[in-house]
């Protein structure tokens, strides 16, 4: 949806996510309370996810992470989302700071937490940190 | 392949000066991300991004405000950070106050209208069936397209803005015919006609229906006929915030779903789901976080209530007191807060404890007095994002749940309404 480079460590996370309520800017952790990850960090993470949700306020939440350098890498999502691409393209508007957000047409089933993982334009390669 | 037309065009390339460009970059970005083949005239916009998050919202409007940006169409704003009838009630740090009212400033002088509402679809002038509207504001949205048939995509925070200068949205997502159709069924079986009957079962039903359905556009079925405009408010609220329902239809109450083969297009649904009353019972449980019984608040009014609903609270209170230590509280917007003070239902709430909030809402802003002890709420998206964003304890109830326990001074539900058939 936004391509870019980018690469780091995988967070990769159960259920989607609303960034609005779901994510707090000044610190990059997760605080919806009913969410699988929460407390974790994506802050510098290829954040992988099945889809965003919720509410429309994420797009200013993911470009104040940004801002504020709390805010992940990339974003991989099984499903596209625009209230997320949106966020990463005034991010790039403002700041100059890309975060590449793909849609992976295979899904994200490949990817886990601890991956080694590289975006490069719209394509994306992992290593599992399992393997090594 | 996104095509432009000669203004367009001529705009993104700065012909009518760097505001109108930088709203246009942002618009074919997002088109282009939604590989949008053209873009469409809109006729109104709701913006959600007056909502300070951070100073990015701060930096972002105020580009466009110092670049002499001006909507083009009808604009009404969302809700802010601060309540400016109320002033006294923000708990705040001072610095974040004055920037929250740069915020607010900066879209006045953009020409938006100060409505202060996430309910503009409560407001006098609204849009049609069939009209392309660019609102952001996750339950305004699923209200404009599902209850209004009106037509706009679930957008989000800074093209909300950019489309209001422009006047212009991608002709994407539910904008687009094809994406309005019913593609999985949901069918109510076997729930008491005690319970379809009363406001709880509906932001009970959304909360359940949100992480079902996820983006697909459900049309639930086995509702009573000509269900109203607040029960599907409080559907909608909830469907938006636990999942991604931007449209959903009701068969024999919503504009587009006359009946359910009309609501699918005449093809046949992609997934079916059966939902019977254990299945309420347990969405209902997800929405409280504890048991414990000490109440300290109750929010109501997530999203801003309306005329009907707050004549449900008079009724409902009767000439009883809100008990001391529990504070209560009523989101809503200006305009309907003049009209229940028309009514002399304002003074009578206020006079028994109930707090009037305007402009703004509690689960996300420092305006709650005590956030230690169980706050209760009759909004499903009130109870699913305020233990994230205050760390509060909820307990999810009726009106009148929330009513008796204000009055009692402790939680107190009518559990037999999930049990009895």
């Amino acid at each position: 949806m936004v391509a870019g480079e980018a690469s780091g460590e995988v967070l990769r996370l159960d259920e989607p996510l609303s960034f609005w309520g779901g994510l707090d800017p000044t610190t990059g952790r997760i605080i919806d309370r009913r969410h699988p990850q929460v407390g974790e960090s994506v802050a510098d993470r290829v954040l992988v996810m099945p889809s965003g949700k919720g509410s429309s306020g994420g797009s200013s939440v993911l470009c104040e992470a940004v801002r504020a350098g709390t805010g992940p890498r990339a974003v991989l999502m099984a499903e596209p989302d625009e209230i997320i691409a949106l966020g990463a393209v005034v991010a790039d508007e403002l700041y100059g700071r890309l975060v590449p957000v793909v849609v992976l047409a295979e899904g994200i089933d490949g990817l886990h937490t601890g991956d080694r993982c590289t975006v490069s334009g719209q394509t994306v390669s992992a290593y599992s940190a399992r393997r090594s | 392949m996104l095509r432009l037309d000669e203004r367009d065009a001529a705009r993104l390339a700065g012909e009518e000066g760097p505001a109108v460009a930088l709203a246009m970059r942002v618009v074919t970005r997002v088109a282009e991300a939604m590989e949008a083949e053209r873009l469409l005239d809109i006729v109104g916009a709701h913006i959600d991004s007056c909502l300070f998050t951070g100073m990015a919202s701060l930096d972002f409007a105020g580009r466009l405000a110092d670049d002499g940006a001006r909507v083009s169409v009808p604009t009404t704003l969302n809700v802010s950070s601060l309540d400016l009838l109320h002033p006294e009630l923000s708990r705040g740090d001072a610095e974040e106050v004055r920037l929250s009212r740069r915020l607010m400033d900066r879209f006045e002088e953009m020409g938006c209208r100060p409505t202060w509402t996430c309910a503009p679809y409560q407001l006098e002038e609204r849009p049609g069936f069939g009209e392309h509207v660019a609102w952001a504001e996750s339950n305004a949205i699923v209200f404009a397209n599902s209850v209004l048939g009106a037509r706009t995509h679930r957008w989000g925070d800074f093209i909300d803005l950019c489309c209001a200068i422009t006047g212009r949205a991608p002709a994407a997502g539910l904008h687009l015919d094809a994406n309005r159709l019913a593609t999985t069924v949901v069918r109510l079986n076997g729930v008491s006609d005690e319970l379809l009957d009363r406001d709880v079962l509906y932001p009970v039903l959304g909360g359940l229906i949100g992480p079902l359905v996820g983006k697909a556009v459900p049309v639930i079925v086995g509702l009573p006929d000509g269900v109203s405009e607040d029960r599907l408010k409080a559907l909608g609220a909830a469907a938006a915030s636990t999942g991604s329902v931007g449209l959903f239809h009701v068969a024999g109450s919503t504009p587009e779903a006359p009946t359910l083969d009309a609501a699918l297009g005449g093809r046949a649904p992609v997934a079916e789901f059966e939902v019977g009353p254990e299945d309420l019972r347990a969405a209902r449980d997800r929405l409280s976080t504890t048991d414990d019984d000490r109440l300290r608040t109750v929010s109501l009014g997530t999203p801003h209530y309306s005329v009907g609903q707050f004549g449900r609270l008079v009724e409902v209170l009767g000439d009883r007191r809100i008990h001391d230590g529990v504070n209560v509280y009523a989101s809503t917007g200006r305009d309907v807060l003049r009209e229940v003070e028309l009514r002399g239902w304002a003074d009578r709430l206020v006079d028994a404890g109930v707090q009037m909030v305007v402009d703004t809402c509690t689960y996300f802003t420092s305006i709650i007095e005590d956030t230690s002890g169980t706050s209760m709420t009759d909004s499903a998206k009130w109870a699913y994002y305020a233990p994230g964003n205050l760390g509060v304890e909820v307990v999810f109830g009726s009106i009148e749940d929330c009513v008796e326990s204000a009055v009692a001074g402790r939680v107190v539900r009518d559990e037999g309404l999930w049990t009895r058939v």
